[in-house]
């Protein structure tokens, strides 16, 4: 059985369609990654996953429990969904630690002490321990951004969304990003990622989806998709990626 | 010559200053105490109503309206029509507690009344100002809406309304002068009795000597911040 079923959603924005009819399954330890154009519905797609988007028709299923008919506690969901944004969206105003121990204290309702050490745990193992008492901005867009991974694998979800989560790093940042992406996939960490780094989607994925104009075109093993795309759609994109030198 | 002796005589007479200065300071006491527990009401409530307005879902739809409504009609009504509405009307309701208070208490309720509405517009700016990615993320941890506010959006709204918070106070400050006209015995109204007593007129600025005395501060200090605030901004953004 799939851990996570997208079964024909669609959502609007206004007479803006962003996706149409898109039907996904991810099974449990899978990793997929969304490719496409900017504006092809991957980031909404994740964000109606996480319910911080409501859907207008379809439905979805995570771990057994349908979360799209209105009656769910959405915040009972999200918890268990951690998800990770291309803007990091960390909270400027607390800590690297107090930003990781948020919701494990508020929503968890763990002692501080508890959360404290779990977080400093976590990020002892990105090499970030030393930064528990900064500020966001006080760290480079790399280390934020692992912040905010970590700040999601605090709540232990069972399931992690990564919308573009290097597409605002500097190039040399993005490395030290992958890697920790590459480490949860390793741990067997459910992963949808929307993503425009292709050599890492070939390599983590074991499935890839290729999104054109709010349509899931094109889907299957990644050397499939990259190697030999059966859609013209699907080929165009990538020969565009090649020649910017990004695959 | 004759002409501004005349005026320094009737506007600053040192003599008239020293005579005026005891009943002006216990005058302006109570501008002090109307000032500060009409502060601290207006902070709180304040932010709740800001909250109200802030609501979500069409449910909250009757609530928001209320919200609309209480600021739209306390900012565009002057201070000095509350006052006379709070401090003269509620007394001839004659009903039981809100009919039997002290002119002290109408007048803080006038201030309360009227600079909630200015300061809930404060805080909604400061709310607005919050980009919703943040509060995306916040709900994304799965905090619930008020969670949110309270530990994410609140936080950073306060923190960047505080200077023209602290104008609207400067404000309130000098306001509660007008306080006068239903009988509370604070500086202005010390002032008019002197002047009436004496015809001199030194007393009224006795009163305003106190007032600029208690602005001036305030105001650097709000000038302080903004400036600490601005050079933030630009060395965040080098």
């Amino acid at each position: 059985m799939s851990f996570v079923e997208v079964e024909n959603v669609s959502k609007s924005f206004g007479d803006n369609v962003v996706l149409r009819n898109v039907t996904l399954e991810v099974a449990e330890h899978e990793v997929v990654c969304l490719i496409g154009a900017s504006g092809s519905g991957k980031s909404t797609l994740l964000r109606c996953i996480n319910l911080l988007e409501p859907i207008d028709e379809g439905r979805i299923v995570v771990d057994g429990d349908l979360i799209t008919n209105g009656k769910v506690d959405a915040n009972a969901i999200r918890r268990e969904i951690g998800i990770v944004f291309q803007a990091f969206n960390l909270f400027p105003h607390m800590t690297v630690l107090q930003n990781v121990t948020l919701a494990p204290r508020r929503v968890r309702n763990l002692r501080r002490g508890e959360a404290e050490a779990s977080a400093r745990e976590l990020l002892r193992r990105i090499g970030l321990e030393d930064k528990a008492a900064e500020y966001p901005d006080r760290l480079s867009g790399g280390q934020q951004q692992r912040v905010a991974i970590v700040r999601a694998l605090a709540m232990q979800p069972k399931l992690m969304l990564l919308d573009e989560i290097t597409s605002a790093l500097d190039p040399q940042l993005v490395s030290e990003v992958l890697n920790l992406v590459r480490e949860l996939a390793d741990f067997g960490m459910t992963m949808i990622i929307a993503t425009h780094e292709m050599s890492f989607a070939r390599e983590v994925a074991s499935k890839v989806c290729f999104l054109d104009g709010g349509v899931i075109l094109e889907e299957g093993d990644a050397k499939d998709i990259f190697s030999a795309p059966s859609e013209p759609r699907t080929r165009e994109f990538l020969a565009r990626i090649i020649e910017a030198g990004r695959l | 010559m004759h002409a501004l002796h005349r005026v320094l005589q009737a506007f600053v007479s040192p003599q008239s200053f020293r005579l005026a200065l005891p009943d002006v300071w216990a005058g302006f006491q109570v501008n002090i105490k109307m000032m500060f527990l009409a502060e601290a009401l207006v902070l709180v409530l304040a932010l709740g109503v800001a909250i109200i307005r802030g609501l979500p879902g069409r449910s909250a739809a009757p609530l928001r309206g209320a919200a609309i409504v209480y600021t739209d009609l306390f900012r565009g009504t002057p201070l000095i029509l509350v006052a006379f509405l709070v401090g003269f009307g509620l007394p001839g309701l004659q009903l039981r507690v809100i009919s039997t208070q002290t002119t002290f208490v109408y007048g803080v309720a006038a201030l309360t009344l009227v600079y909630t509405a200015y300061v809930t517009e404060v805080y909604r700016a400061g709310i607005e100002s919050v980009h919703p990615s943040q509060s995306s993320a916040a709900r994304s941890l799965g905090l619930s809406y008020f969670q949110a506010l309270r530990y994410v959006v609140v936080p950073q709204a306060v923190r960047r309304v505080i200077p023209p918070l602290l104008n609207d106070f400067i404000g309130l400050q000098k306001d509660t002068a007008l306080i006068t006209v239903i009988g509370v015995a604070e500086a202005a109204q010390q002032a008019q009795n002197f002047s009436n007593t004496y015809y001199n007129f030194t007393s009224y600025v006795v009163a305003a000597v106190f007032f600029i005395f208690l602005t001036i501060p305030l105001a650097r200090f709000t000038d302080h911040l903004i400036a600490v605030r601005e050079r933030k901004e630009r060395a965040a953004a080098i």
